[in-house]
């Protein structure tokens, strides 16, 4: 079995040694449907990060969404795709913790303890989450970032907040994240609003990224964009996920930008999931037919 | 699963149901089944519109069949690409089951080098070794040095085919699917894919392909998969 390229990260799985080669297996065969989620194909024993089932919203008596359920592994991106209505905001919103969902449960393995109910943490833990381990990347870059203070600041300032106090070692920090999302480091004491979009758009990405998040929530993060500034930052996110093994759910109306970012795929219609699996498998051959209107309707994705 | 055997189709189903022209319903094949050798090639065989690129992409599991199975060695293991969860299929993808397909998916303004050797970083091979197997690519399949630091969005078509050939060969998978590799190649760049599908079966890999090229085939292909004629396939 020399000719297997077996990755490190399968080198130590849960397969390691099993003695399969050669041998006879009893059933013939292991599928995802015969091997628990968690034990099948770990890098290294992983679990998921985080496990949502049968999530619901309501706006007093409009559902917004309803039995929504999904598990994020590390390193894994999900997109959420849908037009606007379908719910996919509010489902962001209910994950970062802004709304309360009124049904339904969300698991985050949180450090260092593990898998904890988000709904039975206070408020003050719910906090601590969200400026230790969770990242959020807003459509419009003032919604996430302090337009009164320079760039510098708005990178340095969340690390002030995880209790870093050395200047120097903040600045330098700043300068290579500005450096990072390929921002000129002279413009560090510059005021954001001096930025164009997308220069704003790369900064809230930095100012999300400097404390090294588990879980990236992103909100349309390239809307409003320039298609060539639009190519810039997906090129930027891309890599960055991958390097710091990020784990996302990427929201957007966009099928070409969920391509890009996403290695699975919601599609939601009406507040309920019409179609999952895998990215290219939903957009190349969709089933349900709401994705197959979604699908036909882009120009080219 | 027999030790030599890299992957074996079952009893595979796939119809098409269009739901945008009001339900049409394609059957492009039903109870498909072949298996496939370490070291061996099989060619798709068929007129087209049989469903030979269909069949490629379902084996991939970028097309979902309907039913049955495709069974692949995976990681000292036997996966079932049918049934098996999105992450396990994209598991076996990373280390395992590689993909040429007809066109380079550009992605915006990754140089030509990284784009080739995105699979290998991917999978877990180092950075510096990755670039070094793609330059040894890219060299081999005739891009020139002075285009690789450009993303190939603006190459010609056979040149973004050489990358993508290139990027399907940088990792060495143990199963290989390959849809008409060397349709818009000159002589000279048919012979060097020819070659590294003939080494890909050395080094023990198995291999699917569609190969239009009769010469081609000839040269790589073992033996000859027939897919039968359907009236309305896609």
């Amino acid at each position: 079995m020399t000719q297997f390229a077996a990755s490190a990260a399968d080198r130590d799985g849960p397969f390691a040694g099993s003695g399969f080669p050669g041998g006879y297996v009893p059933g013939g065969y292991v599928s995802g449907r015969h091997v628990s989620d968690r034990e099948s194909l770990d890098a290294g024993g992983d679990r998921p990060l985080i496990e949502v089932e049968n999530l619901g919203y309501a706006y007093g008596s409009r559902v917004a969404c309803r039995d929504i359920g999904f598990t994020l592994y590390p390193g894994e991106v999900l997109g959420v795709v849908g037009e606007s209505g379908s719910g996919k905001t509010t489902l962001l919103s209910c994950l970062a913790g802004r709304l309360s969902p009124a049904a339904g449960r969300i698991l985050y393995d949180r450090r260092p303890d593990g898998p904890v109910d988000l709904a039975t943490l206070s408020e003050a833990e719910r906090r601590l989450l969200i400026r230790t381990e969770w990242g959020i990347v807003h459509q419009n870059p003032r919604d996430g970032l302090r337009m009164g203070v320079s760039a510098g600041a708005n990178i340095g300032e969340r690390l002030m907040a995880l209790g870093h106090r050395h200047f120097g070692q903040i600045r330098e920090a700043a300068a290579h994240w500005l450096a990072e999302v390929e921002i000129d480091t002279d413009r560090m004491d510059d005021l954001p609003r001096s930025f164009s979009g997308g220069m704003q758009q790369r900064l809230q990405i930095a100012r999300t990224l400097v404390i090294g998040p588990r879980l990236v929530f992103m909100d349309e993060p390239t809307g409003g964009l320039d298609v060539s500034v639009q190519a810039r930052l997906l090129d930027l996110l891309r890599r960055l996920v991958a390097e710091m093994n990020l784990s996302g759910v990427l929201v957007t109306h966009e099928l070409a930008v969920a391509r890009l970012l996403a290695h699975r795929l919601m599609v939601m219609k009406g507040g309920r999931v019409v179609e999952s699996g895998l990215t290219d498998q939903v957009l190349d051959d969709p089933h349900h037919p709401y994705t197959q209107l979604l699908v036909s309707s882009m120009l080219q994705v | 699963m027999d030790q030599s055997l890299m992957l074996r189709v079952r009893d595979l189903t796939k119809t098409f149901v269009i739901h945008t022209q009001g339900g049409v319903v394609i059957e492009v094949f039903s109870g498909l089944g072949f298996d496939l050798g370490a070291g061996e090639c099989v060619a798709l065989n068929g007129p087209s519109g049989c469903g030979k690129s269909t069949l490629l992409r379902s084996l991939y599991a970028n097309y979902k069949a309907d039913s049955g199975r495709i069974l692949i060695r995976h990681a000292g293991s036997v996966v079932d690409m049918v049934s098996s969860d999105p992450r396990t299929v994209l598991a076996v993808r990373r280390a395992t089951l590689g993909y040429v397909s007809q066109f380079l998916r550009v992605i915006p303004r990754v140089p030509t080098l990284d784009v080739v050797a995105e699979p290998a970083v991917i999978a877990g091979v180092p950075r510096s070794e990755a670039l070094a197997r793609a330059s040894v690519l890219l060299r081999r399949l005739n891009i020139p040095g002075r285009l690789w630091s450009l993303p190939p969005a603006t190459f010609s078509g056979g040149e973004q085919q050489r990358v993508n050939i290139a990027r399907g060969f940088v990792l060495d998978y143990p199963v290989l699917l390959l849809d008409e590799p060397t349709a818009s190649l000159d002589a000279d760049n048919r012979e060097v894919v020819m070659d590294l599908m003939g080494e890909a079966k050395a080094r023990g890999a198995g291999l699917v392909g569609i190969f239009h090229d009769r010469e081609v085939r000839d040269r790589i292909a073992d033996r000859l998969f027939d897919l039968p004629r359907q009236e309305d396939a896609a």
